[in-house]
């Protein structure tokens, strides 16, 4: 169960390529695993060796700030795990992939969607201090605030810690009688 | 205020997405919660599923319809022959360590298994299709974005993650929001010597890889139509790549006809039953879609990627454009605007994945390998989709058009596709790949991927170089 998540301020590690896609977040190779834990160290194992990864700042971010159409490509959920598991609560972008988005918000990890104008001055300003706000919707930075939104399901379960598997449970009754209509 | 027009409200004009989404809504959406929606068919294999049996016996939960789940191994398994016992001599342990906990975790829960032993193993995506598992008008889902390739049946089909497996095997439901709609209308008559792999590759050029996001997209147009089903799961199948949450085309008589006699397909009165449903299935004109792109296919030239994502596309016979903000991934492939693919060395050809190794793939780059040799500087690897397609293909004696072209022929599986069985490329190599993603790596780490058609891929294999299809198709190959 992830621990609830409301306000969030960290340094931000900003990768400004666009169209990161999850085969670069954790490659192929590292999938033969049967577990979801401990997966950061092969967060963009492709990549680690080069800046900003190299960078000892690194490791205390909690915020990604990403080029555009983040987390594209494969469903695999160990691309979340991974972020999750390095450290990272956050994710900005001008634009998420939504496979991505919805495993993002299972696994505490809140996916952040900026208009452009926002996200390029984050994307500039590589490890400043960015404070997300998820119950008022904002991000700070550099005494500016931009407002983002975010599917309402996902930020109730993420500020509350819950997990949207027991609400699904909860809806059993409605299930059988759909299953009971249909047969 | 007049009241409304009963026949208008009570019938007004809806897309096919529309009409499937309607009829699986066990819980309507709200502002503040998303829908429940009913799952019919639900695919799983060896990577994306142990975390999700975790999950549920963490819980003490059991799986609510067995029957509706199917699972194959695929992504991690070696394309050489396995041992009597179903197990692969020489897998990289935990690759076994997957495999073994996919089989315990299908046997504790009744689900069926195409293990190593079995016959009808494949991948996913060729799997259940072939089997006549994927209906008109069903929801389809897997822990696999190539989910959508379902979509060519007129099923909605997509993608999830693994915490959305365990949501699945627990209650066959989904908690999701209704993507918006988008058509994509192929225009034109395509030539006779074009693919649907060159459609497809087309219309990612076109919308882009974010073209899609938030979408269904439902293929439209007489070039669609005229695709047969293998086509149509090809075009259906890159919907991903697109960032779309998933394609459809809507069933006609040609889905109906591949799907009669199938082994999961209804039978007797209830085929009967279904193909009077099936008929419905489609968008009703004056339907409004939330997006439309239309696509020119008349004259298309066979295309080919240049770049890391399936959106960096260009005719074959073009040269390499100068993308803005794209110049590291064109240095990353060794490349320079205005320099042609045409001529270009490459190491390797793959043929097979979800997305062209079904028996028409095979056959076509059979097709241009029949009575030719492929370069000696080129590993040629022909990996079929499924059993049943190896199968079908050597009945055919496509097999042996391959190893006597110097190709190797191999077992089924995902193989080269994602390049976690052992079979990849080498960094800096470079690749013509019939499959779906040109990923920086996808086909192994400093890997370089041009993805293209089956033939343009088998001409590569003989040149050794990145080469036009056209000039190795005779008449009688092309309307064959
Ligand atoms: S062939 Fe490739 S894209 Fe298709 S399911 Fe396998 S790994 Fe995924």
């Amino acid at each position: 169960m992830p621990e609830p998540l409301t306000v969030v301020c960290s340094r931000s590690l900003v990768l400004p390529d666009q169209n990161l896609d999850t085969d670069q977040i954790i490659p192929a190779r590292f999938l033969t695993t049967t577990e979801r834990e401990g997966l950061g160290r092969f967060l963009f194992a492709d990549r680690r060796d080069q800046a900003p990864w190299t960078d000892p700042r690194a490791a205390e971010c909690k915020i990604l700030v990403a080029g555009a159409n983040f987390g594209c490509g494969s469903s695999r959920e160990h691309a979340p795990w991974a972020l999750h598991d390095f450290g990272f609560r956050v994710v900005i972008s001008s634009e998420i992939a939504d496979i991505f988005r919805n495993n993002a918000l299972k696994n505490g990890l809140l996916p952040v969607v900026l208009e452009s104008a926002a996200h390029a001055a984050l994307l500039a300003a590589p490890w400043q201090e960015i404070e997300v706000d998820l119950p008022a919707r904002r991000v700070r930075a550099a005494g500016q605030e931009y407002s983002f939104e975010v599917d309402p399901f996902g930020a109730w379960c993420l500020e509350r810690g819950l997990d949207a598997f027991d609400y699904l449970l909860q809806q059993e009754p409605a299930i059988t009688a759909f299953e009971e209509a249909r047969a | 205020m007049s009241r409304p027009d009963p026949e208008m409200t009570s019938n007004p004009p809806t897309t096919l997405f529309q009409k499937i989404w309607d009829a699986h809504t066990v819980t309507p959406e709200t502002v503040e919660r998303p829908a429940v929606l009913y799952v019919d068919l639900h695919l799983i294999h060896e990577v994306t599923s142990p975390q999700a049996f975790a999950a549920l016996a963490q819980r003490g939960l059991e799986v609510r319809r067995p029957e509706r789940v199917l699972a194959t191994m695929d992504h991690s398994t070696p394309t050489t022959a396995p041992l009597a016992d179903g197990s692969w001599p020489g897998i990289d342990p935990q690759a076994g360590r997957q495999l073994a906990t996919l089989e315990a975790n299908c046997r504790a829960h009744g689900i069926e298994l195409f293990d190593g032993r079995s016959q009808d193993r494949g991948i996913v995506h060729v799997v259940g299709p072939e089997l006549g598992a994927t209906w008109p008008g069903a929801t389809v889902v897997c822990g696999d974005s190539h989910t959508s390739t379902h979509g060519a049946f007129g099923a909605l089909a997509f993608g999830i993650g693994t915490s959305e497996v365990a949501h699945v095997l627990a209650t066959q439901c989904l908690l999701q929001r209704r993507a918006r709609s988008m058509s994509v209308e192929l225009v034109g008559t395509p030539p006779a010597d074009v693919s649907a792999k060159d459609l497809i590759l087309a219309v990612l050029g076109t919308i882009g890889v974010d073209g899609g996001t938030g979408h269904v997209i439902e293929y439209r147009g007489a070039a669609v139509e005229a695709l047969g089903m293998e086509g149509r799961m090809t075009l259906c199948n890159m919907s991903i790549e697109g960032g779309a949450r998933a394609g459809l085309v809507a069933p006609d008589d040609t889905t109906f006809a591949w799907l009669e006699g199938r082994p999961k397909a209804p039978q007797g009165k209830a085929w009967e039953r279904a193909l009077d449903a099936w008929r419905e299935l489609r968008t009703d004109a004056g339907a409004a879609f939330d997006k439309r792109v239309q696509v020119d296919v008349a004259g298309l030239a066979p295309q080919i990627t240049f770049g890391t994502h399936p959106g960096m596309v260009m005719p074959i016979t073009g040269v390499v454009p100068d993308v803005p903000g794209e110049a590291r991934e064109l240095e990353y492939m060794g490349l320079a605007p205005g320099e042609p693919l045409q001529g270009r060395p490459i190491d390797v050809v793959f043929v097979g994945s979800c997305t062209n190794g079904r028996l028409d793939d095979l056959r076509a780059a059979a097709a241009v390998l029949r009575g030719r040799k492929v370069s000696p500087k080129v590993r040629t690897l022909v990996v079929p989709g499924s059993h049943a397609v190896r199968r079908a293909a050597e009945a055919e004696g496509l097999d042996e058009v391959f190893r006597a072209a110097g190709a190797e022929w191999r077992e089924p599986g995902c193989s080269m596709c994602i390049a976690m069985n052992g079979d990849f490329v080498a960094a800096g190599r470079y690749a013509v790949s019939t499959s779906n993603r040109n990923f920086r790596g996808r086909q192994g780490a400093g890997s370089r991927t041009f993805l293209a058609s089956p033939a343009t891929a088998a001409a590569s294999a003989i040149t050794g170089e990145v080469t036009d299809p056209r000039g190795f198709l005779t008449e009688a190959t092309i309307h064959a």
